[in-house]
């Protein structure tokens, strides 16, 4: 696979678009649930994959072929998510109205309809339940949590992909999983 | 909590990074075996992470290949160009030196409409026209540039004529007895720019190998 890209970038280079296709086809669905992860919500997470995807198209001369292209990939997903998030920290919040609907907020975003406190929990479905909390963690946490155990990277791979130092990405990763911890001790 | 639960958290989360040594292991295990709570916490953690692991997986929506494809920039010509430029350095040079080179001479060649000549002891210019009279010797090589030359007397050296004409016996009607102008060297003469070119070209290589 790491082949296959390796050649398909340097034709890319070149200037062959179709070659691009290639990368965008073998990457979409990595790069798209990775954005929905971090953004949860599906019309996001398109906009924005398919932005980090034309981010890459445009800069592809700025990346250093010796590197692993994926790792340049899901930083600028990555950096893209996270400033959509802190752009829209106003309507972060479930209660509020999502802009240019009415009457709806980010619980019609949820698969039902009525609120779900506590108790209705468990009549949750579980994966979703989960999704949301990884969700709701601070964005810093959440990247890196995603990133380990969504997506299967190392943690060299992950400071890479942030551009943040080891050490930091241990601190952020215990963290997360302590706040997690908490949040699906009672599950 | 009893025991030192902040220590032993730490070991816990750098056991999941993979980063304890054997020993940290052994004392890890040794206390968790004795520590319910610690026990509990660990047993958390470890489900958290198979929690995670166990989230939804979404595919990417139809046509979204596509979609990106339509939304690319379309490259710009001038940036093909760049690219291009950028690929092939040598070429770039070469191409931007010939270009240099080519209207260097050419604004030198259409700038030069003055008549000059090598050495003007002895000689008669006549408006466009450079005479060597019937009488006089000139030692060493003659060059003329814009303009045309009548020999009379003699040229020991070479004789080159740059944008100009050699005229023959323009004295004929006037006298039989005039004497043919004499050159001892060769003569060169040059019309067009091209041969100007190469004209300069072969001096500059003579010069160079006549030290």
């Amino acid at each position: 696979m790491d082949e296959i890209v390796r050649e398909k970038i340097k034709h890319v280079k070149k200037g062959d678009q179709s070659a691009f296709e290639d990368v965008v086809f073998l990457f979409q669905n990595k790069i798209y649930q990775h954005c929905f992860r971090m953004l949860g919500n599906r019309q996001e997470a398109e906009d924005i994959a398919q932005e980090a995807f034309i981010r890459a198209y445009v800069n592809i001369d700025s990346f250093d072929e010796r590197r692993k292209f994926s790792t340049w990939l899901y930083r600028i997903a990555t950096n893209l998510t996270i400033d959509r998030i802190r752009k829209r920290k106003p309507d972060y919040y479930l209660d509020a109205e999502i802009k240019g609907t009415e009457g709806l907020n980010m619980y019609s975003q949820l698969p039902y309809e009525q609120r779900l406190p506590g108790e209705e929990v468990e009549n949750m479905e579980l994966q979703r339940y989960i999704h949301k909390e990884i969700s709701e963690l601070p964005p810093k946490y959440r990247s890196i949590i995603i990133l380990r155990y969504l997506e299967d990277f190392s943690l060299k791979e992950i400071s890479e992909i942030l551009n943040i130092p080891m050490g930091t990405v241990k601190t952020r990763i215990h963290r997360g999983r302590e706040a997690l911890r908490k949040k699906l001790r009672h599950v | 909590m009893s025991c030192n639960n902040k220590e032993v958290v730490g070991l816990m989360h750098r056991y999941l990074d993979g980063g304890l040594t054997t020993e940290e292991e052994n004392k890890l295990r040794l206390h968790l075996e004795d520590c319910e709570d610690c026990q509990q916490h660990f047993h958390e953690l470890k489900r958290t992470i198979t929690f995670i692991q166990s989230a939804e997986s979404v595919t990417a929506p139809e046509g979204f290949t596509a979609n990106v494809m339509n939304n690319l920039p379309a490259e710009k010509s001038r940036m093909r160009y760049m690219r291009w430029f950028k690929k092939h350095p040598v070429i770039t040079a070469a191409a931007i030196f010939f270009i240099f080179m080519i209207s260097g001479m050419l604004s030198m060649w259409n700038q030069n409409t003055e008549l000059v000549v090598s050495k003007e002891e002895d000689l008669v210019i006549d408006g466009g026209t450079v005479i060597v009279p019937p009488d006089v010797v000139v030692e060493g090589d003659l060059v003329v540039r814009n303009g045309d030359l009548i020999i009379s007397g003699t040229i020991e050296g070479n004789v080159t004529l740059i944008n100009g004409e050699l005229i023959e016996d323009p004295f004929e009607n006037e006298s039989l007895m005039a004497s043919v102008g004499e050159i001892n060297g060769e003569i060169k003469q040059v019309d067009q720019a091209f041969e100007w070119m190469w004209y300069k070209i072969k001096n500059f290589f003579n010069n160079l190998f006549s030290f």
